[in-house]
């Protein structure tokens, strides 16, 4: 068990290293703006319940059999209006409980600011979530692999890496 | 037999555990924002590089234990009980060395990181903050996940049901906060 899980957390940690070389380029903005610093972690764990919940349900259809890569099946497209809606309504309550407690914690950014980072970058994510599960889950597939083993670990770390990028990306827009 | 869900459906089940671990998010949120851990951030250059690793590090580790040890459970040859079982013991043992090992991993990357973007950096402070914080995760991480699977078990709950949410609620609030423990710690010795 150690020796096959070293390797794996070793190289994804690595990987996590891109998303902290963003942080630490933003250092002084999150650090005068600490609503900022709460958006990281809640981005990070949103995008990926959403991305395990995504890959899940679409490797269950997968067995059953009801998967099929394409914008016409019913399974698809209520499974990425789930996710859509589900991201939209959570990164507004984030918007607005990180302005709260920004302010609290002694910040200076208006909630309009807060609320447009939280749900432009949310909303970025949650499609970005939405087209890599179908991407890992068909691939998965066609390699031979089972997607309710691979899929979950790749989708997590690239939304991890990927939600702190479209965060920073949409923060220096707004700011 | 499988019944097609409409979204409204997936929405409705899927609302309530975001909505939990989005409130342990915010926690953990609010630690990182916090004057002091602010404080912390500003006196030890790397601590924002390795933050993403360090906590994607707790899922990676304590999910596959949960996930061990519900299969465990399922199949039988894990009893939900805390006796020196040696399957329960080498499966707790590893997923203690995958984190002890992997968290000194991290210090010395970001190092490398901060060395060749800026080349400044500590290296001994920032081994002694992973350590201090991987090892303290270890142990309360190690005995929730164990008790509270254990537990739920005996009282009819698929272990495979909880164990998701618990390590990521538990791993974001505790993973930040003994962090900060950990910069207080390292920095009085050091």
């Amino acid at each position: 068990m150690v020796m096959t899980m070293v390797p794996l957390l070793a190289a994804l940690s690595i990987l996590q290293m891109v998303s902290g070389s963003v942080l630490e380029a933003f250092e002084q903005v999150l650090l005068t703006n600490p609503a900022l610093l709460i958006l990281v972690p809640v981005q990070i764990g949103t995008a990926g319940n959403l991305g395990s919940i995504m890959c899940s349900r679409l490797s269950t259809q997968l067995h059953l059999g009801t998967f099929e890569l394409a914008l016409d099946n019913p399974e698809v497209r209520s499974n990425s209006g789930a996710v859509l809606g589900l991201g939209i309504t959570v990164f507004a309550l984030v918007g607005i409980a990180a302005w709260a407690i920004g302010r609290a914690l002694g910040g200076t950014l208006s909630l309009v600011e807060v609320l447009t980072i939280s749900l432009v970058s949310g909303t970025l994510l949650a499609v970005f979530v939405i087209v890599v599960s179908l991407v890992a889950v068909s691939t998965s597939y066609r390699l031979g692999y089972n997607p309710d083993d691979t899929t979950i670990p790749v989708v997590t770390n690239v939304c991890d890496i990927t939600g702190v990028l479209i965060l920073f990306a949409v923060i220096s827009v707004v700011l | 037999m499988y019944e097609r869900e409409s979204a409204w459906d997936v929405y409705r089940q899927a609302l309530p555990v975001i909505i939990v671990s989005l409130v342990a998010g915010l926690f953990a949120g609010t630690i990182l924002g916090s004057e002091a851990m602010r404080d912390g951030i500003e006196s030890v250059p790397g601590i924002l590089i390795l933050l993403p690793a360090f906590l994607a590090t707790r899922g990676g580790v304590y999910g596959s234990l949960g996930a061990r040890l519900s299969s465990g459970l399922h199949q039988g040859i894990i009893e939900p009980r805390f006796t020196l079982d040696r399957r329960l013991f080498n499966a707790v043992i590893a997923s203690f060395i995958n984190g002890m090992v992997v968290s000194v991993f991290i210090a010395i990357v970001a190092f490398l990181v901060l060395w060749i973007g800026a080349g400044g950096g500590n290296l001994l402070q920032l081994i002694g903050i992973m350590v201090v914080s991987g090892l303290l995760s270890a142990i309360l991480m190690l005995s929730a996940l164990v008790t509270v699977v254990f537990v739920g078990y005996r009282r009819g709950l698929d272990p495979d049901n909880i164990v998701g949410p618990l390590v990521t609620t538990l791993g974001d609030v505790f993973g930040v906060a003994f962090l900060l423990v950990a910069i207080y710690l390292v920095g009085l010795v050091l």
